[in-house]
């Protein structure tokens, strides 16, 4: 057979290769995820995300979109940031994951960063390989430094899926693997301060663990003052406070921790996602000496194999040192001054549509007049060039994030697009109501 | 399609994505201030051009101990000239509102560059980088200086000490930035950047040509090297005195600084008296060969010499001078590109050159400038409108200083052509400006023409104005949007739903909201 009979695979990847789009979601559903594959189809968003790069991502379609999620905040400084790409290929040249029994020279160095760039008060560094083990890890830290096992989350909390994490988080995760445990992870409505008491009021409890804004649950924003005095029930109880910094982290709120905005200095603190630079995957929790005394009294207390990999410190290190700019915190500004704007003008316009908007800097909930109305929006966003997600735990709102180095050009047009499909999702839902 | 791209491992030098970051917030300042209003930018342009005027002083002795050129007292002058002086050039200017020609039917809307990227020289630092500043802040410009790195102490202060009365006066945030660490790498990504709107290169030539190979819209400038024609109508006591008080002027480092002197030789012994008397040394035909192996060793400018003064000048040639001398001229007969005093010299050393007659004294000036600086300046000291003419049409500058010194006269300080920083050099010094750099030079207008068919009349612009005035910093700290207690809501702009009956849509989407609630509270 000639070279010229052999059809080329369309998609050519080097290690591997499909012919179509269809035959690689197939195989999605043949090898990987069944569920997952299958429910990104029938909502009407088939992506299948190929090439990316600043705050875009490309379908094995072609079809660009702009992100706007950014996983949570994983590209928070977009997609294969080259300054972060830079710096782990030089970083490969020497390193690579690295020993945990030892002293590292990445984790130490990234350690030092992460303290010198933290709340006031946080002085040790544990690292995990993702955010739901570094959560694992800051309640287990509380839970040595207390002697008591409590934990209380917030309803609809989402802190992750690990072993410890999902106890906090919403039943949905927790109950399909038999790992709900209400008795050691009590759940209290947010914004709530009585119920916060009364959770606390019995001195049992170990740790409070709050997102600074809870990000599955659609950014609902803290009653001004809730955070501050959540934190001073904390100390009233003997309880600690886990500030989860994972979505609000790294300049996303305009400053580079979310809870510096409330004055608290946190006993605990954990990052992840984006301190990834979207690369390397790594985590970290940060604690006050008080709090991190198991690292005295044994270093290997907590044994994690990829935690802290030391390719993932070099991203995390570029990543914070970008994320620590002035630049960037004024861009952040920007962005968040302008976004803000353009969206309270689209709301004018569909008033009881578009009916809120939760924001902190570049965080934001879109809040639509509809039970399933993110769904909706979301649609429209993908067949508009624009990628949001709709919020798990309150489907009415959309987590709309854009990026903390997005181009002025870029946010307009985003804003643009997304005009347009919030209009468009409010004619369809108003077509389905007549056709009804 | 995928593509797969294996690019080569590029390791940028430290400094350049940062400066991509400034370029970026540059960015979004200067869409910002591209809609402020004309009082506001006035008060802001007012604020920025006081802060520093009110330190010019400690500005200039900064100046001098760090680049050691020049002289305090002079760079004060120059650092008062280029901040508030520039403002009170411009006073009544308005580079922001719309300019109406109702005979025309024309409006121009003024539209800023938006990110000027400002290279400025060692030899007049402070008020280079104040001049650029307050030109960009009157046409609504962001800027990014980068200062040579000679002065870059005095000119990060200077800088940062402007953009913080800027922002004090409401300009928004990150209006102007400096490079505090410039180096090559570092400029040639400003430079190549395409969010880099224009670039004005005030130095060496290596650095105007840089920036106009770069890519982006330029404006640099070429170098000077004056040349001088004394006649014989010239009053010579008082030619003699402007010319020894503009040569002496911080110690000759500016380009309009006088190079060389022609005089006719019916005067040139006078003017050589006059010259001493105004505190000039003449030198002896031993002292100049002796001046010229030290300013020019092996033929090439020293450049310990730059900016210096003479009596130093003079010790380091071994030749011992009077204390109070700030001048010295070293006479020399052919103005040929191998003679260094045909050159720039950077310090207060004069050519002189004799001439039979002010005829033969163009040709001389036209040789000078054949070496280099041409586009530049000429002066002229003469009596005669002739001969001045004749004069300044032969010789290839832009502008040509009458009856006055130059360094202070094509500079527009002491005459009244626009003061400036930044001398355009014109086609022939291969510069895109050949005036002197002005606000103008960093707008563009968007003309609004209307049908010139008399039928077609074009109401009334008058009092319409697209500018607005900040409430509050820009951009707006970001408070959490349920704890804006004092922010006001954004005034509603009224848009036109997708669907046509708004009303109609309120109405159904109300019901469906009620209907759903139900269905949710059942489940």
């Amino acid at each position: 057979m000639t070279q010229e009979n052999t059809a080329a695979p369309e998609f050519d990847y080097g290690l591997f290769s499909y012919d179509s789009k269809e035959q690689m979601l197939d195989k999605s559903k043949e090898f990987w995820n069944p569920g997952k594959t299958q429910f990104w189809i029938d909502s009407g968003v088939p992506l299948v995300i190929d090439r990316r790069e600043e705050y875009f991502i490309y379908d094995m379609s072609g079809k660009r979109l702009i992100d706007a999620h950014l996983n949570g905040g994983t590209y928070n400084l977009g997609h294969r940031n080259p300054e972060v790409v830079q710096a782990v290929t030089m970083a490969m040249q020497h390193f690579d994951i690295g020993n945990h029994h030892f002293p590292s020279l990445a984790r130490t160095a990234l350690a030092e960063a992460l303290i010198k760039t933290a709340p006031s008060g946080l002085s040790k560094v544990i690292y995990g390989s993702g955010g739901g083990e570094a959560i694992d890890i800051a309640l287990k830290t509380a839970r040595h430094a207390t002697q008591k096992r409590k934990i209380v989350s917030i309803i609809k909390a989402y802190h992750g899926h690990t072993g410890l994490a999902v106890g906090t988080g919403d039943d949905r995760f927790s109950k399909l693997f038999l790992s709900d445990r209400p008795e050691e992870f009590p759940h209290v409505p947010f914004n709530d301060l009585e119920a916060m008491e009364d959770a606390l009021r019995g001195r049992d409890v170990a740790a409070v663990i709050m997102e600074t804004i809870p990000a599955t649950y659609g950014f609902p924003l803290p009653n001004p003052g809730y955070l501050e005095a959540v934190k001073a029930l904390c100390e009233k109880y003997d309880a600690l406070y886990i500030a989860d910094e994972v979505q609000t982290g790294l300049m996303r709120t305009g400053e580079l921790w979310g809870i510096t905005k409330h004055g608290i200095t946190p006993d605990i603190l954990v990052t992840g996602k984006g301190i990834s630079g979207g690369l390397y995957p790594i985590a970290a929790v940060l604690a006050t000496e008080k709090a991190a005394g198991w690292l005295n009294e044994d270093g290997f207390g907590h044994i994690s194999t990829f935690g802290g990999a030391e390719l993932g410190c070099i991203a995390a290190l570029k990543t914070l040192e970008i994320c620590s700019r002035e630049e960037t915190r004024s861009m952040v500004h920007y962005i968040a001054d302008y976004v803000g704007k353009r969206l309270a003008e689209v709301q004018a316009t569909y008033p009881d549509w578009f009916v809120g908007i939760r924001q902190n800097g570049v965080i934001l909930g879109l809040e639509f007049a509809h039970p399933q109305g993110a769904k909706y929006v979301m649609r429209h966003l993908y067949e508009n060039g624009v990628w949001a997600i709709f919020s798990t735990l309150d489907p009415r709102v959309l987590q709309y994030k854009p990026g903390i180095l997005l181009k002025p050009e870029v946010a307009e047009e985003m804003l643009d697009r997304t005009e347009l499909a919030i209009g468009k999702a409010y004619a369809e839902i108003r077509n389905e109501r007549r056709s009804a | 399609m995928s593509e797969m791209t294996f690019e080569p491992l590029m390791v940028e030098p430290a400094g350049v994505p940062r400066g991509r970051a400034m370029v970026e917030r540059a960015d979004w300042a200067a869409r910002a201030y591209a809609k402020y209003d004309a009082a506001t930018v006035n008060r802001i342009v007012d604020a920025t051009a006081s802060a520093l005027a009110a330190r010019a002083q400690e500005f200039a002795r900064d100046a001098v101990t760090e680049t050691g050129f020049g002289v305090v007292e002079h760079k004060v002058l120059k650092n008062i000239a280029c901040s508030t002086g520039i403002v009170e050039t411009y006073r009544g200017q308005d580079f922001v509102s719309p300019e109406i020609d109702e005979v025309n039917k024309i409006v121009a809307i003024p539209r800023p560059a938006g990110v000027v990227l400002a290279l400025t020289p060692s030899t007049n630092p402070v008020a280079t980088v104040s001049f650029k500043i307050i030109l960009a802040l009157m046409t609504r410009n962001a800027i990014i200086i980068s200062p040579h790195p000679m002065a870059k102490k005095v000119c990060v202060a200077a800088a940062k000490a402007m953009a913080e009365a800027a922002v004090a006066a409401g300009a928004p945030d990150g209006i102007i930035q400096i490079v505090e660490d410039p180096s090559i790498p570092l400029i040639n990504a400003l430079m190549t950047d395409e969010r880099t709107d224009v670039i004005v290169a005030t130095g060496g030539s290596p650095v105007v040509r840089s920036a106009y190979r770069s890519g982006n819209p330029a404006i640099g400038v070429g170098p000077g090297n004056v040349p001088v024609l004394v006649d014989a109508t010239a009053d010579i006591q008082k030619t003699a005195a402007r010319i020894i008080e503009s040569k002496a002027f911080d110690n000759s480092i500016l380009c309009t600084n006088e190079s060389v002197v022609i005089a006719e030789e019916a005067v040139a012994d006078k003017l050589l008296a006059a010259f001493a008397r105004e505190g000039a040394y003449v030198l002896k035909d031993e002292e100049r060969d002796a001046i010229r192996n030290t300013v020019f060793p092996e033929g090439h400018f020293n450049i310990k010499m730059v900016g210096k003064d003479a009596v130093w000048i003079a010790e380091q040639a071994g030749i011992k001078v009077p204390a109070k001398t700030r001048v010295l001229v070293a006479p020399f007969d052919l103005v040929v590109p191998e003679e260094p005093f045909a050159h720039e010299k950077l310090c207060p050393v004069l050519g002189f050159v004799r001439v039979p007659s002010a005829d033969r004294g163009i040709d001389v000036a036209r040789a000078i400038l054949r070496i280099t600086g041409a586009g530049h300046s000429a002066a002229i000291h003469s009596a005669n409108p002739n001969l001045i003419m004749k004069f300044s049409a032969a010789v290839p500058v832009l502008r040509v200083s009458v009856n006055v010194g130059n360094s202070l006269g094509s500079s527009g300080i002491q005459t009244n052509l626009p003061p400036t920083m930044t001398i355009g050099t014109g086609f022939a010094g291969r510069s895109s400006v050949g005036e002197n750099l002005q606000p103008k030079h960093l707008l563009n207008y968007t003309r609004l023409a209307y049908n010139a068919d008399v039928r077609e009349v074009m109401p009334s612009f008058a009092g319409l104005n697209p500018w607005v005035s900040p409430t509050g910093p820009v951009p707006a700290y970001p408070l959490a949007s349920n704890d804006r207690a004092n922010t006001p809501a954004p005034a509603p702009i009224h848009r036109e739903p997708i669907s046509q009956d708004v009303a109609e849509l309120r109405d159904e989407i109300r019901k469906l909201i009620v209907e759903e609630l139900h269905a949710l509270i059942k489940n």
